[in-house]
């Protein structure tokens, strides 16, 4: 196997780990770095995205606008859970994760209940192509160039627009935010369902890729917290090179070692960042800057 | 009074009632620092409320924007009772609160905090908005794209004043705009306020414990002591010396 095959093996597998870290995490990311709430239902917005997507492809849409069917409906769960239970708990933290702990039980089971043990999957697109004498799958390119998509699209939303500018102040100063006449309310409101159909558009995206059962939010949530752990607090200065980084972690250990040790790995990689930026890459870059 | 005082910039020559507070009580974690607070503000004035530290003027500003709810007693704004409703609304209603400490968003730029406070007017900051404010605060025209966290505390100040001018307030509430800011710059924003006072009639409530400010800028004042009214003081009074210390006396 010559030297650029080789490398193309190298950036496929790095660019697949990049997209799941990132797709997996952006989600909890906006919702834990705008709002500080820590949600533990995060596996289940997933689950909820690639449901929907999966049955309204059953029912005969195409696959992208079934993901985007998958993305709306978490979203719109995300408004229900936001207006029904997080809302009543902004002050309290702690039962913030464990009433989304809480959720997240009733989902799963209620899935299991109600759908059954497994859903008929979604066909994945595109097949693949060769280089040198492996194949790879177009659908994972797609996946890479999806989650570059994600974040930019973020930048965009935080930076440019009104709602972004609203939405930073009110991180940064509340009550003031208030004061100036900006409805917190609805800006938390609005950041929860980005942050829940976020989630679901991840879940959507990875649908076609994987077998749908209830659990398969768990298969997630690891990888999505320990890249919102590392990152901190700021999707951009944190979730993008906390994904960066682990996908190098994750993609080189997989290749060198199995699965698991890509996994084992991350956890290490989690262990070291934390010793030294106890707030996560983004809290490091945040004090330099001031 | 100042109700009958002429003006030749209002309109009418009988200046209505802009704020009452009736019976105001508010505190934090029920326990009340405002204790049957009554003051009455009419439109076009500059009224400074005094008093040593402690006794609740900061809480007086919170509770009227309410960003500090009130137990009991009422707040009448523009003939409309607002004590029961939250910050955001009494806002959009025309109040601008400047807040002690500034409160600026330390890592938005100048201009993201100023479209902050140009939001209540559903869009972007309006271009005459814009040239008015960095018309009265040179300085943040200068620093636009800079990080307000990043700045001095008299351009924070500054840059405080000139996110509440942007949405065009009746009302604004002034908390201590002069602490930890180098005098010249403390009389710039005095001699701003008073002309802009002068051109459009806005209505501003100075909480202030600078002699000077005070009297650069206040018509009258009122008293404060332990959560109340205590005296209500009219502009010759202002220019007493003594008697200003006796009521600033730390
Ligand atoms: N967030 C708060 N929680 C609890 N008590 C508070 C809070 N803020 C102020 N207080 C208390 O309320 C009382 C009045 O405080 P306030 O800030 O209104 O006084 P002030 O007149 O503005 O004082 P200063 O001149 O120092 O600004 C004080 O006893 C203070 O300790
Ligand atoms: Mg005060």
């Amino acid at each position: 196997m010559d030297i650029a095959t080789l490398a193309f093996s190298a950036l496929y597998q790095f660019g697949d780990a990049f997209a799941f870290l990132v797709l997996s995490a952006c989600g909890l990311a906006v919702i834990f770095g705008m709002m500080g709430v820590i949600n533990l239902a995060h596996g289940e917005f997933i689950m909820c995205g690639a449901y929907v997507t999966a049955a309204t492809v059953h029912a005969g849409l195409p696959l992208p606008l079934g993901i985007l069917c998958g993305t709306l409906a978490s979203a719109f769960v995300g408004v229900l859970v936001e207006l029904l239970v997080i809302r009543h708990l902004y002050e309290r933290p702690l039962d913030t994760i464990v009433a989304t702990w809480g959720l997240s039980l009733i989902a799963t089971q209620g899935t299991l209940i109600l759908v059954g043990s497994t859903m008929a999957g979604v066909g994945t697109p595109f097949g693949s192509f060769q280089v040198g004498a492996y194949s790879y799958s177009i659908y994972r390119i797609v996946l890479f160039v999806a989650a570059l998509a994600v974040l930019a699209a973020l930048y965009a939303l935080f930076n440019w627009t009104r709602f972004g500018v609203l939405a930073r102040a009110t991180i940064q100063v509340p009550h003031m935010a208030a004061a100036l006449g900006v409805d917190t309310r609805l800006i938390y409101s609005l950041t929860f369902a980005c942050g829940a159909g976020l989630a679901g558009l991840a879940g959507g995206l990875y649908a076609p890729t994987m077998t749908l059962v209830p659990t398969m939010g768990a298969t997630f949530i690891m990888e999505a917290f320990v890249t919102v752990v590392i990152g901190g607090a700021d999707v951009f200065l944190g979730t993008a090179p906390a994904g960066g980084i682990l996908a190098i972690v994750k993609s080189g250990m997989t290749s060198w070692q199995g699965q698991l040790f890509g996994q084992i790995g991350l956890l290490i990689a989690v262990i070291i960042v934390v010793r030294v930026l106890p707030k996560g890459i983004s809290g490091f870059v945040l004090r330099e800057r001031t | 009074m100042s109700g009958s005082r002429r003006s030749i910039w209002g309109r009418r020559m009988r200046k209505e009632v802009i704020l009452t507070t009736v019976g105001l009580r508010a505190g934090y974690g029920g326990k009340p620092v405002l204790q049957g607070l009554e003051i009455e503000v009419r439109e076009g004035e500059i009224v400074a409320v005094i008093g040593r530290n402690g006794v609740g003027k900061s809480t007086l500003m919170k509770s009227l924007i309410g960003l500090v709810p009130a137990m009991s007693g009422s707040i009448v704004y523009r003939g409309e009772a607002v004590e029961h409703l939250p910050a955001h609304k009494r806002a959009r209603l025309g109040m601008g609160y400047v807040p002690q400490g500034r409160d600026v968003f330390p890592r938005l730029t100048v201009g993201e905090n100023i479209a902050v406070g140009a939001a209540i007017k559903g869009g972007g900051i309006p271009e005459e908005g814009r040239q008015r404010v960095i018309g009265a605060f040179p300085i943040l025209r200068e620093r636009w794209s800079q990080r307000a966290g990043t700045m001095s505390g008299g351009q924070q100040q500054q840059l405080a004043i000139g996110r509440v001018l942007i949405a065009d307030p009746n009302l604004i509430l002034l908390d201590e705009p002069s602490e930890g800011i180098q005098p010249n710059i403390v009389q710039d924003i005095a001699r701003n306020m008073v002309e802009l006072n002068r051109r459009t009639g806005v209505t501003i409530i100075l909480v202030e414990q600078n002699l000077d400010m005070i009297r650069a800028m206040a018509q009258r004042a009122y008293v404060m002591d332990k959560g109340r009214i205590t005296a209500s003081l009219e502009r010759e009074a202002l220019d007493d010396a003594a008697e200003m210390r006796r009521h600033l006396a730390v």
